[in-house]
Protein backbone atom coordinates (compact mmCIF):
# COMPACT_ATOMS: atom_id res chain seq x y z
CA UNK A 1 0.00 0.00 0.00
CA UNK A 2 1.51 3.58 -0.89
CA UNK A 3 -0.94 6.22 0.25
CA UNK A 4 -0.47 9.80 1.52
CA UNK A 5 -0.79 9.08 5.22
CA UNK A 6 0.72 9.50 8.72
CA UNK A 7 -0.99 7.44 11.27
CA UNK A 8 -3.87 4.70 9.98
CA UNK A 9 -5.39 5.81 13.41
CA UNK A 10 -5.60 9.82 12.33
CA UNK A 11 -6.63 9.18 9.26
CA UNK A 12 -9.78 11.28 9.95
CA UNK A 13 -8.55 14.24 11.92
CA UNK A 14 -5.54 14.55 9.48
CA UNK A 15 -8.08 14.82 6.71
CA UNK A 16 -10.45 17.16 8.58
CA UNK A 17 -7.28 19.40 9.07
CA UNK A 18 -6.68 19.63 4.86
CA UNK A 19 -10.45 20.18 4.80
CA UNK A 20 -10.47 23.33 6.98
CA UNK A 21 -7.56 24.66 5.47
CA UNK A 22 -9.30 24.82 1.86
CA UNK A 23 -12.67 25.32 2.60
CA UNK A 24 -12.95 28.81 5.12
CA UNK A 25 -16.93 28.56 3.44
CA UNK A 26 -17.16 25.66 6.15
CA UNK A 27 -16.29 25.15 9.93
CA UNK A 28 -14.55 22.02 10.61
CA UNK A 29 -14.65 20.87 14.49
CA UNK A 30 -12.07 18.24 14.23
CA UNK A 31 -12.58 17.31 17.76
CA UNK A 32 -16.35 16.62 17.42
CA UNK A 33 -15.97 15.44 14.13
CA UNK A 34 -18.52 17.79 12.29
CA UNK A 35 -18.43 19.95 8.93
CA UNK A 36 -20.86 22.44 9.05
CA UNK A 37 -21.56 26.17 7.21
CA UNK A 38 -19.27 28.85 8.60
CA UNK A 39 -22.65 30.93 7.65
CA UNK A 40 -25.05 29.30 9.12
CA UNK A 41 -28.93 29.35 7.81
CA UNK A 42 -31.50 30.34 10.30
CA UNK A 43 -34.74 29.63 10.27
CA UNK A 44 -34.66 27.16 7.93
CA UNK A 45 -34.93 23.44 8.02
CA UNK A 46 -31.66 21.54 8.38
CA UNK A 47 -30.09 19.06 6.26
CA UNK A 48 -27.94 16.54 8.23
CA UNK A 49 -26.07 13.62 6.87
CA UNK A 50 -23.06 11.39 7.63
CA UNK A 51 -21.80 8.46 7.11
CA UNK A 52 -18.32 6.72 6.54
CA UNK A 53 -15.18 8.52 5.20
CA UNK A 54 -13.70 7.26 2.32
CA UNK A 55 -16.51 8.38 -0.07
CA UNK A 56 -15.38 12.09 -0.91
CA UNK A 57 -17.01 14.22 -1.72
CA UNK A 58 -19.65 12.75 0.22
CA UNK A 59 -20.79 14.11 2.53
CA UNK A 60 -18.19 17.18 3.90
CA UNK A 61 -17.60 18.24 0.14
CA UNK A 62 -21.71 19.02 -0.14
CA UNK A 63 -22.32 21.17 2.68
CA UNK A 64 -23.21 24.56 1.89
CA UNK A 65 -26.23 26.90 0.79
CA UNK A 66 -28.44 24.78 -1.17
CA UNK A 67 -27.50 21.50 0.05
CA UNK A 68 -26.67 19.91 3.07
CA UNK A 69 -26.05 22.38 6.38
CA UNK A 70 -23.92 19.72 8.07
CA UNK A 71 -21.78 16.83 7.73
CA UNK A 72 -20.85 13.55 10.57
CA UNK A 73 -17.81 11.95 8.82
CA UNK A 74 -16.98 8.44 10.66
CA UNK A 75 -14.09 6.24 10.54
CA UNK A 76 -13.01 4.88 7.15
CA UNK A 77 -16.21 3.19 5.92
CA UNK A 78 -17.94 3.16 9.47
CA UNK A 79 -20.76 5.26 10.28
CA UNK A 80 -20.41 7.67 12.13
CA UNK A 81 -21.67 7.59 16.13
CA UNK A 82 -24.79 9.15 17.93
CA UNK A 83 -22.72 11.65 19.26
CA UNK A 84 -21.80 13.36 16.44
CA UNK A 85 -24.94 13.55 14.85
CA UNK A 86 -26.21 15.09 18.01
CA UNK A 87 -23.47 17.75 18.05
CA UNK A 88 -24.74 18.31 14.10
CA UNK A 89 -27.87 18.44 15.27
CA UNK A 90 -27.20 21.20 18.07
CA UNK A 91 -24.95 23.27 15.44
CA UNK A 92 -27.53 23.46 13.21
CA UNK A 93 -31.05 23.68 14.27
CA UNK A 94 -33.10 26.71 14.70
CA UNK A 95 -35.98 25.58 15.41
CA UNK A 96 -37.80 24.19 12.22
CA UNK A 97 -36.59 20.59 12.86
CA UNK A 98 -33.76 19.00 11.10
CA UNK A 99 -33.77 16.20 8.41
CA UNK A 100 -31.35 13.62 8.28
CA UNK A 101 -30.24 11.70 5.10
CA UNK A 102 -29.08 7.93 5.61
CA UNK A 103 -27.52 5.66 3.66
CA UNK A 104 -29.36 1.86 3.84
CA UNK A 105 -26.21 0.18 5.25
CA UNK A 106 -27.12 -1.48 9.01
CA UNK A 107 -24.31 0.79 10.73
CA UNK A 108 -25.77 4.05 9.49
CA UNK A 109 -29.40 3.19 10.04
CA UNK A 110 -28.42 2.27 13.64
CA UNK A 111 -26.58 4.90 14.47
CA UNK A 112 -29.16 7.79 13.16
CA UNK A 113 -31.72 6.02 14.67
CA UNK A 114 -29.82 6.46 18.22
CA UNK A 115 -29.70 10.29 17.45
CA UNK A 116 -32.85 10.51 16.45
CA UNK A 117 -34.10 9.18 19.72
CA UNK A 118 -32.01 11.91 21.55
CA UNK A 119 -33.05 14.80 19.27
CA UNK A 120 -36.32 13.91 20.31
CA UNK A 121 -35.65 14.08 24.16
CA UNK A 122 -34.26 17.39 23.13
CA UNK A 123 -37.42 18.01 21.86
CA UNK A 124 -36.20 18.76 18.17
CA UNK A 125 -38.13 17.40 15.38
CA UNK A 126 -36.21 15.02 13.16
CA UNK A 127 -37.42 13.18 10.05
CA UNK A 128 -35.13 10.27 8.12
CA UNK A 129 -34.59 9.69 4.59
CA UNK A 130 -33.20 6.54 3.70
CA UNK A 131 -31.17 6.07 0.52
CA UNK A 132 -31.66 3.01 -0.89
CA UNK A 133 -31.00 3.03 -5.02
CA UNK A 134 -28.76 0.02 -5.61
CA UNK A 135 -30.48 -2.17 -7.39
CA UNK A 136 -27.65 -4.93 -7.33
CA UNK A 137 -29.04 -5.64 -4.32
CA UNK A 138 -31.63 -8.48 -5.03
CA UNK A 139 -34.24 -10.47 -3.02
CA UNK A 140 -34.05 -7.43 -0.51
CA UNK A 141 -36.08 -9.31 1.92
CA UNK A 142 -33.51 -11.76 2.94
CA UNK A 143 -30.83 -8.87 2.81
CA UNK A 144 -30.41 -5.92 4.80
CA UNK A 145 -32.41 -4.37 2.23
CA UNK A 146 -30.90 -1.93 -0.71
CA UNK A 147 -28.28 0.12 -0.64
CA UNK A 148 -27.74 3.47 -0.61
CA UNK A 149 -25.22 4.79 -2.92
CA UNK A 150 -25.65 7.64 -5.71
CA UNK A 151 -28.89 8.61 -5.37
CA UNK A 152 -27.91 9.98 -1.66
CA UNK A 153 -26.27 13.24 -3.94
CA UNK A 154 -29.82 13.30 -5.46
CA UNK A 155 -31.82 13.63 -2.85
CA UNK A 156 -29.13 16.00 -0.83
CA UNK A 157 -29.55 18.35 -3.84
CA UNK A 158 -33.33 18.55 -4.46
CA UNK A 159 -34.12 18.33 -0.64
CA UNK A 160 -31.87 21.02 0.40
CA UNK A 161 -33.00 23.36 -2.32
CA UNK A 162 -36.51 23.26 -1.26
CA UNK A 163 -35.41 23.53 2.76
CA UNK A 164 -33.70 26.69 1.34
CA UNK A 165 -36.75 28.12 -0.06
CA UNK A 166 -38.28 27.81 3.71
CA UNK A 167 -40.21 24.85 3.11
CA UNK A 168 -41.71 23.35 6.57
CA UNK A 169 -39.83 19.59 7.73
CA UNK A 170 -42.78 17.42 6.23
CA UNK A 171 -42.39 18.48 3.12
CA UNK A 172 -38.14 18.64 2.97
CA UNK A 173 -38.54 15.05 4.09
CA UNK A 174 -41.55 14.19 1.46
CA UNK A 175 -39.14 15.53 -1.01
CA UNK A 176 -36.25 13.57 -0.35
CA UNK A 177 -38.60 9.92 -0.57
CA UNK A 178 -39.70 11.37 -4.12
CA UNK A 179 -36.27 11.29 -5.38
CA UNK A 180 -35.03 8.35 -3.69
CA UNK A 181 -38.03 6.61 -5.28
CA UNK A 182 -37.55 8.02 -8.65
CA UNK A 183 -33.93 7.27 -8.77
CA UNK A 184 -32.04 3.85 -9.37
CA UNK A 185 -28.29 2.70 -9.16
CA UNK A 186 -25.81 0.18 -10.54
CA UNK A 187 -22.08 -0.05 -10.21
CA UNK A 188 -19.17 -1.74 -11.38
CA UNK A 189 -15.43 -2.49 -10.40
CA UNK A 190 -12.76 -3.05 -12.09
CA UNK A 191 -10.21 -3.23 -9.31
CA UNK A 192 -10.60 -2.96 -5.36
CA UNK A 193 -9.78 -0.35 -2.87
CA UNK A 194 -7.65 -0.43 0.15
CA UNK A 195 -8.12 0.84 3.53
CA UNK A 196 -6.14 2.71 5.19
CA UNK A 197 -6.21 0.22 8.41
CA UNK A 198 -6.08 -2.74 6.30
CA UNK A 199 -3.33 -1.89 3.82
CA UNK A 200 -4.87 -4.44 1.38
CA UNK A 201 -7.38 -4.52 -1.21
CA UNK A 202 -10.69 -6.10 -0.40
CA UNK A 203 -10.55 -7.86 -2.88
CA UNK A 204 -8.56 -9.07 -5.79
CA UNK A 205 -9.09 -9.15 -9.56
CA UNK A 206 -7.47 -11.11 -12.28
CA UNK A 207 -6.51 -8.51 -15.00
CA UNK A 208 -9.35 -9.88 -16.54
CA UNK A 209 -11.98 -9.85 -14.15
CA UNK A 210 -14.20 -7.47 -12.93
CA UNK A 211 -16.87 -6.89 -10.14
CA UNK A 212 -20.49 -6.35 -11.01
CA UNK A 213 -23.07 -5.10 -8.69
CA UNK A 214 -20.39 -3.51 -5.95
CA UNK A 215 -21.94 -1.21 -2.86
CA UNK A 216 -19.48 1.84 -2.12
CA UNK A 217 -17.22 0.29 0.49
CA UNK A 218 -14.83 -2.27 -1.68
CA UNK A 219 -17.46 -5.24 -0.74
CA UNK A 220 -17.68 -7.28 -3.06
CA UNK A 221 -20.49 -7.38 -5.55
CA UNK A 222 -22.95 -9.88 -6.47
CA UNK A 223 -20.81 -11.52 -9.63
CA UNK A 224 -17.51 -11.49 -10.94
CA UNK A 225 -17.75 -11.33 -14.69
CA UNK A 226 -14.94 -10.50 -17.85
CA UNK A 227 -14.17 -7.75 -18.85
CA UNK A 228 -15.95 -6.52 -21.70
CA UNK A 229 -15.16 -3.23 -24.14
CA UNK A 230 -16.66 0.19 -22.17
CA UNK A 231 -19.51 0.02 -24.89
CA UNK A 232 -20.72 -3.21 -23.40
CA UNK A 233 -20.12 -2.69 -19.61
CA UNK A 234 -22.53 0.51 -20.57
CA UNK A 235 -25.28 -1.59 -21.48
CA UNK A 236 -25.11 -3.78 -18.42
CA UNK A 237 -25.34 -0.49 -16.42
CA UNK A 238 -27.84 1.02 -18.50
CA UNK A 239 -30.04 -2.18 -18.49
CA UNK A 240 -29.63 -3.15 -14.99
CA UNK A 241 -30.76 0.32 -13.87
CA UNK A 242 -33.49 0.91 -16.39
CA UNK A 243 -34.66 -2.91 -15.69
CA UNK A 244 -35.84 -1.39 -12.38
CA UNK A 245 -36.92 1.74 -12.68
CA UNK A 246 -40.86 2.99 -11.77
CA UNK A 247 -41.06 5.50 -14.89
CA UNK A 248 -38.48 5.80 -16.39
CA UNK A 249 -39.16 6.42 -20.77
CA UNK A 250 -41.87 9.19 -19.99
CA UNK A 251 -40.00 11.19 -18.21
CA UNK A 252 -36.90 13.38 -17.92
CA UNK A 253 -33.79 11.46 -16.91
CA UNK A 254 -31.18 13.04 -14.26
CA UNK A 255 -28.09 11.21 -14.92
CA UNK A 256 -25.30 11.03 -12.45
CA UNK A 257 -22.17 9.00 -13.87
CA UNK A 258 -20.35 8.58 -10.95
CA UNK A 259 -16.45 7.42 -10.34
CA UNK A 260 -15.30 4.81 -7.50
CA UNK A 261 -12.75 7.25 -7.37
CA UNK A 262 -9.64 5.39 -9.33
CA UNK A 263 -10.58 5.42 -12.47
CA UNK A 264 -9.60 9.08 -14.54
CA UNK A 265 -12.37 11.48 -16.19
CA UNK A 266 -11.30 10.93 -19.24
CA UNK A 267 -12.89 7.07 -19.10
CA UNK A 268 -15.78 8.28 -17.17
CA UNK A 269 -16.28 10.79 -20.35
CA UNK A 270 -15.30 7.67 -22.43
CA UNK A 271 -17.99 5.64 -20.67
CA UNK A 272 -20.56 8.28 -20.59
CA UNK A 273 -20.83 8.55 -24.70
CA UNK A 274 -21.48 4.56 -24.02
CA UNK A 275 -24.55 5.34 -21.73
CA UNK A 276 -25.58 8.11 -23.72
CA UNK A 277 -26.10 6.45 -26.32
CA UNK A 278 -27.58 3.32 -25.04
CA UNK A 279 -30.13 5.29 -22.98
CA UNK A 280 -30.92 7.00 -26.32
CA UNK A 281 -31.18 3.75 -27.84
CA UNK A 282 -33.68 2.40 -25.04
CA UNK A 283 -35.79 5.86 -25.22
CA UNK A 284 -34.77 7.71 -22.40
CA UNK A 285 -34.62 11.34 -22.42
CA UNK A 286 -31.76 12.58 -20.61
CA UNK A 287 -32.35 16.24 -19.14
CA UNK A 288 -29.44 16.96 -16.97
CA UNK A 289 -26.14 15.14 -16.31
CA UNK A 290 -23.55 15.05 -14.26
CA UNK A 291 -20.05 12.94 -14.38
CA UNK A 292 -17.36 13.22 -12.00
CA UNK A 293 -16.08 11.15 -8.63
CA UNK A 294 -18.83 12.35 -6.36
CA UNK A 295 -19.84 8.99 -4.56
CA UNK A 296 -16.13 7.59 -4.15
CA UNK A 297 -14.80 4.47 -2.96
CA UNK A 298 -11.17 5.21 -1.74
CA UNK A 299 -8.90 4.47 -4.60
CA UNK A 300 -11.30 2.03 -6.14
CA UNK A 301 -11.82 1.80 -10.25
CA UNK A 302 -14.90 1.65 -11.32
CA UNK A 303 -18.39 3.64 -12.09
CA UNK A 304 -21.96 4.03 -11.04
CA UNK A 305 -24.63 4.83 -12.72
CA UNK A 306 -27.74 6.63 -11.26
CA UNK A 307 -30.87 7.57 -13.34
CA UNK A 308 -33.30 9.36 -11.62
CA UNK A 309 -36.99 10.05 -13.36
CA UNK A 310 -37.58 13.31 -12.44
CA UNK A 311 -40.41 15.32 -12.48
CA UNK A 312 -41.25 19.48 -12.96
CA UNK A 313 -40.66 20.47 -9.45
CA UNK A 314 -37.64 18.28 -9.05
CA UNK A 315 -35.62 19.62 -12.34
CA UNK A 316 -36.52 23.00 -10.95
CA UNK A 317 -34.98 21.91 -7.61
CA UNK A 318 -31.97 20.36 -9.40
CA UNK A 319 -31.48 24.11 -11.34
CA UNK A 320 -31.63 25.94 -8.00
CA UNK A 321 -28.34 27.42 -7.16
CA UNK A 322 -25.98 25.39 -4.80
CA UNK A 323 -22.73 26.56 -3.11
CA UNK A 324 -20.93 23.79 -2.29
CA UNK A 325 -17.34 23.10 -2.01
CA UNK A 326 -17.90 20.24 -4.63
CA UNK A 327 -21.08 20.93 -6.26
CA UNK A 328 -21.57 24.58 -7.41
CA UNK A 329 -23.64 26.24 -9.91
CA UNK A 330 -25.50 29.32 -10.56
CA UNK A 331 -24.05 31.24 -7.91
CA UNK B 1 -23.62 -14.34 51.22
CA UNK B 2 -24.44 -16.20 48.06
CA UNK B 3 -21.93 -15.53 44.87
CA UNK B 4 -22.82 -12.61 43.37
CA UNK B 5 -21.87 -14.36 40.33
CA UNK B 6 -20.02 -11.68 38.51
CA UNK B 7 -18.46 -9.03 40.71
CA UNK B 8 -17.35 -5.29 39.69
CA UNK B 9 -13.92 -6.41 39.29
CA UNK B 10 -14.75 -9.28 37.27
CA UNK B 11 -16.31 -7.66 34.83
CA UNK B 12 -13.59 -5.22 34.87
CA UNK B 13 -11.41 -7.37 33.99
CA UNK B 14 -13.99 -9.53 31.33
CA UNK B 15 -13.52 -5.54 29.68
CA UNK B 16 -10.11 -4.80 30.23
CA UNK B 17 -9.09 -8.89 28.63
CA UNK B 18 -11.56 -8.03 25.59
CA UNK B 19 -9.53 -4.74 25.04
CA UNK B 20 -6.32 -7.34 25.14
CA UNK B 21 -7.85 -9.64 23.10
CA UNK B 22 -9.05 -7.55 20.43
CA UNK B 23 -5.86 -5.23 20.11
CA UNK B 24 -3.99 -9.24 19.40
CA UNK B 25 -6.57 -10.00 17.43
CA UNK B 26 -7.50 -6.95 14.78
CA UNK B 27 -5.67 -8.01 12.07
CA UNK B 28 -7.50 -11.74 12.02
CA UNK B 29 -10.74 -10.05 12.64
CA UNK B 30 -10.59 -7.43 9.73
CA UNK B 31 -9.38 -10.37 7.41
CA UNK B 32 -12.85 -12.20 8.16
CA UNK B 33 -14.54 -9.05 7.87
CA UNK B 34 -12.51 -8.09 4.16
CA UNK B 35 -13.59 -11.15 2.87
CA UNK B 36 -17.35 -10.56 3.16
CA UNK B 37 -17.72 -6.83 4.47
CA UNK B 38 -16.32 -3.79 4.23
CA UNK B 39 -13.11 -4.75 6.32
CA UNK B 40 -12.94 -2.41 9.02
CA UNK B 41 -14.33 -5.25 12.31
CA UNK B 42 -10.97 -5.52 13.64
CA UNK B 43 -10.40 -1.84 14.22
CA UNK B 44 -13.36 -1.01 15.23
CA UNK B 45 -13.93 -3.19 18.19
CA UNK B 46 -9.92 -2.39 19.18
CA UNK B 47 -11.21 0.83 19.01
CA UNK B 48 -14.28 0.42 21.31
CA UNK B 49 -12.62 -1.77 23.77
CA UNK B 50 -9.50 0.17 24.67
CA UNK B 51 -11.93 3.62 24.91
CA UNK B 52 -14.11 0.77 27.22
CA UNK B 53 -11.10 -0.61 29.47
CA UNK B 54 -10.54 3.14 30.27
CA UNK B 55 -13.76 4.18 30.87
CA UNK B 56 -14.23 1.51 33.26
CA UNK B 57 -11.18 2.35 35.08
CA UNK B 58 -8.88 -0.18 37.38
CA UNK B 59 -11.09 1.33 40.52
CA UNK B 60 -12.66 -0.91 43.33
CA UNK B 61 -16.06 1.12 43.23
CA UNK B 62 -18.70 0.40 41.16
CA UNK B 63 -21.20 -2.82 40.35
CA UNK B 64 -20.70 -5.02 37.80
CA UNK B 65 -23.91 -3.05 36.37
CA UNK B 66 -22.50 -0.01 36.40
CA UNK B 67 -19.24 -1.44 34.87
CA UNK B 68 -21.34 -2.65 31.76
CA UNK B 69 -23.33 0.34 31.33
CA UNK B 70 -20.51 2.76 31.17
CA UNK B 71 -18.96 -0.08 28.29
CA UNK B 72 -21.87 -0.15 26.81
CA UNK B 73 -22.48 3.50 26.31
CA UNK B 74 -18.38 4.12 25.56
CA UNK B 75 -19.14 1.35 22.72
CA UNK B 76 -22.03 3.44 21.21
CA UNK B 77 -20.11 6.48 21.75
CA UNK B 78 -16.83 5.33 20.28
CA UNK B 79 -17.06 2.57 17.37
CA UNK B 80 -19.78 3.14 14.71
CA UNK B 81 -20.93 0.91 12.26
CA UNK B 82 -23.28 -1.68 12.85
CA UNK B 83 -20.71 -3.19 15.79
CA UNK B 84 -21.24 0.11 18.29
CA UNK B 85 -24.86 0.03 18.60
CA UNK B 86 -25.14 -3.43 18.93
CA UNK B 87 -22.42 -4.90 21.23
CA UNK B 88 -22.87 -1.31 23.28
CA UNK B 89 -26.64 -2.30 23.49
CA UNK B 90 -25.61 -5.80 25.10
CA UNK B 91 -23.53 -4.03 27.59
CA UNK B 92 -25.89 -1.35 27.80
CA UNK B 93 -29.10 -3.17 28.67
CA UNK B 94 -27.34 -5.93 30.71
CA UNK B 95 -26.20 -3.26 33.16
CA UNK B 96 -29.38 -1.71 33.31
CA UNK B 97 -30.62 -4.83 34.39
CA UNK B 98 -28.10 -5.79 36.70
CA UNK B 99 -28.35 -2.28 38.75
CA UNK B 100 -31.94 -3.17 39.70
CA UNK B 101 -30.99 -6.78 40.52
CA UNK B 102 -29.64 -8.61 43.60
CA UNK B 103 -26.75 -10.83 43.57
CA UNK B 104 -27.86 -14.02 42.67
CA UNK B 105 -25.19 -15.93 40.52
CA UNK B 106 -28.15 -16.39 37.84
CA UNK B 107 -28.76 -12.76 37.87
CA UNK B 108 -25.64 -11.96 35.64
CA UNK B 109 -26.63 -14.96 33.19
CA UNK B 110 -30.45 -12.91 32.97
CA UNK B 111 -28.82 -9.73 32.38
CA UNK B 112 -26.84 -10.74 29.48
CA UNK B 113 -30.17 -12.72 28.05
CA UNK B 114 -31.47 -9.43 28.17
CA UNK B 115 -28.82 -8.08 26.74
CA UNK B 116 -28.68 -10.10 23.67
CA UNK B 117 -32.09 -9.93 23.09
CA UNK B 118 -31.76 -5.94 22.88
CA UNK B 119 -29.34 -6.93 19.96
CA UNK B 120 -31.95 -8.93 18.31
CA UNK B 121 -34.14 -6.52 18.42
CA UNK B 122 -32.16 -3.54 17.19
CA UNK B 123 -30.50 -5.28 14.39
CA UNK B 124 -33.39 -7.39 13.71
CA UNK B 125 -32.09 -10.46 13.70
CA UNK B 126 -32.47 -13.45 14.59
CA UNK B 127 -30.89 -17.48 14.54
CA UNK B 128 -28.63 -18.63 11.61
CA UNK B 129 -29.05 -15.36 9.58
CA UNK B 130 -25.00 -15.56 10.25
CA UNK B 131 -24.28 -12.47 12.59
CA UNK B 132 -23.05 -12.46 15.87
CA UNK B 133 -26.15 -13.86 17.30
CA UNK B 134 -25.20 -17.08 16.35
CA UNK B 135 -22.28 -17.13 18.97
CA UNK B 136 -23.88 -14.50 21.36
CA UNK B 137 -27.51 -16.91 21.79
CA UNK B 138 -25.76 -20.05 22.03
CA UNK B 139 -23.61 -18.77 24.53
CA UNK B 140 -25.96 -16.93 27.47
CA UNK B 141 -27.86 -20.44 26.84
CA UNK B 142 -24.92 -21.87 27.72
CA UNK B 143 -24.06 -19.85 30.66
CA UNK B 144 -27.31 -19.20 32.50
CA UNK B 145 -28.31 -23.01 31.91
CA UNK B 146 -25.16 -23.86 33.95
CA UNK B 147 -25.75 -20.82 36.35
CA UNK B 148 -29.22 -22.39 37.09
CA UNK B 149 -28.27 -26.00 37.78
CA UNK B 150 -25.15 -25.78 39.49
CA UNK B 151 -24.32 -22.29 40.28
CA UNK B 152 -20.60 -22.25 38.85
CA UNK B 153 -19.83 -18.74 37.45
CA UNK B 154 -16.14 -20.10 36.45
CA UNK B 155 -18.01 -23.68 34.45
CA UNK B 156 -20.93 -21.25 33.22
CA UNK B 157 -18.40 -18.77 31.69
CA UNK B 158 -16.24 -21.67 30.17
CA UNK B 159 -19.65 -23.07 28.51
CA UNK B 160 -20.65 -19.71 27.30
CA UNK B 161 -17.08 -19.72 25.71
CA UNK B 162 -16.83 -23.14 24.24
CA UNK B 163 -20.56 -22.40 22.61
CA UNK B 164 -19.88 -19.07 20.93
CA UNK B 165 -17.04 -20.43 19.46
CA UNK B 166 -18.85 -23.51 18.21
CA UNK B 167 -21.35 -21.00 17.12
CA UNK B 168 -18.36 -18.72 15.16
CA UNK B 169 -17.67 -21.84 13.54
CA UNK B 170 -21.06 -23.02 12.14
CA UNK B 171 -21.57 -19.27 10.68
CA UNK B 172 -19.10 -20.79 7.93
CA UNK B 173 -21.83 -22.84 6.23
CA UNK B 174 -24.70 -19.89 6.44
CA UNK B 175 -25.86 -17.60 3.62
CA UNK B 176 -25.65 -14.46 5.54
CA UNK B 177 -29.29 -12.42 5.62
CA UNK B 178 -27.93 -9.50 7.84
CA UNK B 179 -25.45 -6.91 7.69
CA UNK B 180 -23.06 -6.21 5.36
CA UNK B 181 -22.65 -9.76 4.13
CA UNK B 182 -25.66 -10.37 2.95
CA UNK B 183 -25.43 -8.40 -0.14
CA UNK B 184 -22.88 -11.40 -1.17
CA UNK B 185 -25.95 -13.86 -1.61
CA UNK B 186 -24.65 -17.32 -1.62
CA UNK B 187 -20.98 -15.72 -2.49
CA UNK B 188 -20.91 -15.16 1.45
CA UNK B 189 -21.64 -19.27 2.42
CA UNK B 190 -17.99 -20.92 3.24
CA UNK B 191 -16.66 -17.23 5.21
CA UNK B 192 -16.69 -17.08 9.27
CA UNK B 193 -18.86 -14.43 10.37
CA UNK B 194 -16.26 -11.61 11.38
CA UNK B 195 -18.99 -10.55 14.13
CA UNK B 196 -19.66 -14.18 15.65
CA UNK B 197 -15.83 -14.53 15.54
CA UNK B 198 -15.44 -11.10 17.60
CA UNK B 199 -18.32 -12.67 20.46
CA UNK B 200 -16.65 -15.80 20.23
CA UNK B 201 -13.33 -13.72 21.51
CA UNK B 202 -15.45 -11.70 24.06
CA UNK B 203 -16.96 -14.86 25.59
CA UNK B 204 -13.52 -16.17 25.72
CA UNK B 205 -12.16 -12.88 27.21
CA UNK B 206 -14.92 -13.81 29.77
CA UNK B 207 -14.19 -16.92 30.71
CA UNK B 208 -10.53 -16.18 31.21
CA UNK B 209 -11.18 -13.15 33.40
CA UNK B 210 -13.81 -15.13 35.31
CA UNK B 211 -11.21 -17.69 35.94
CA UNK B 212 -8.27 -15.85 37.01
CA UNK B 213 -11.02 -13.61 39.07
CA UNK B 214 -11.43 -16.68 41.14
CA UNK B 215 -8.46 -18.11 41.36
CA UNK B 216 -6.87 -15.05 42.53
CA UNK B 217 -9.60 -14.81 45.62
Amino acid sequence: MKKFLNDPDQVITDTLTGLAAVHAELTVDTERRIVTRARPAPGKVALVSGGGSGHEPLHAGFVGPGMLDAACPGEVFTSPVPDQVSAAVAATDTGPGVLFVVKNYTGDVLNFEMAAELAGEDSVATETVLVNDDVAVRDSTFTAGRRGTGATLLVEKMAGALAERGAPLASVAEMGRRVNDASRSFALALTACTTPASGRPGFTLAEDEIEVGVGIHGEPGRSRERMRPSRDLAAVLVESVLDDMPRAADSPAIVLLNGMGGTPLHELYLLYGDVAAELRRRGVSVARTLVGNYVTSLDMAGASLTVCGADEEMLELWDAPVATPHLRWKV
Amino acid sequence: MSDPGIDAGAARAWVRGAADVFGRRMDYLTGLDTAIGDGDHGTNMQRGFAAAAEAVGSGDHGTAGEVFTTTGRTLISSVGGASGPLYGSLFRTAGKRLSGAGTEPGDVGSALEDGVEAVGRLGGAREGDKTLLDACLPAVAALTGVLRSRGDVVEAARAAADAAAKGAKDTEDMVARKGRASYMGQRSAGHRDPGAASAALLFEALATAVGESKETG
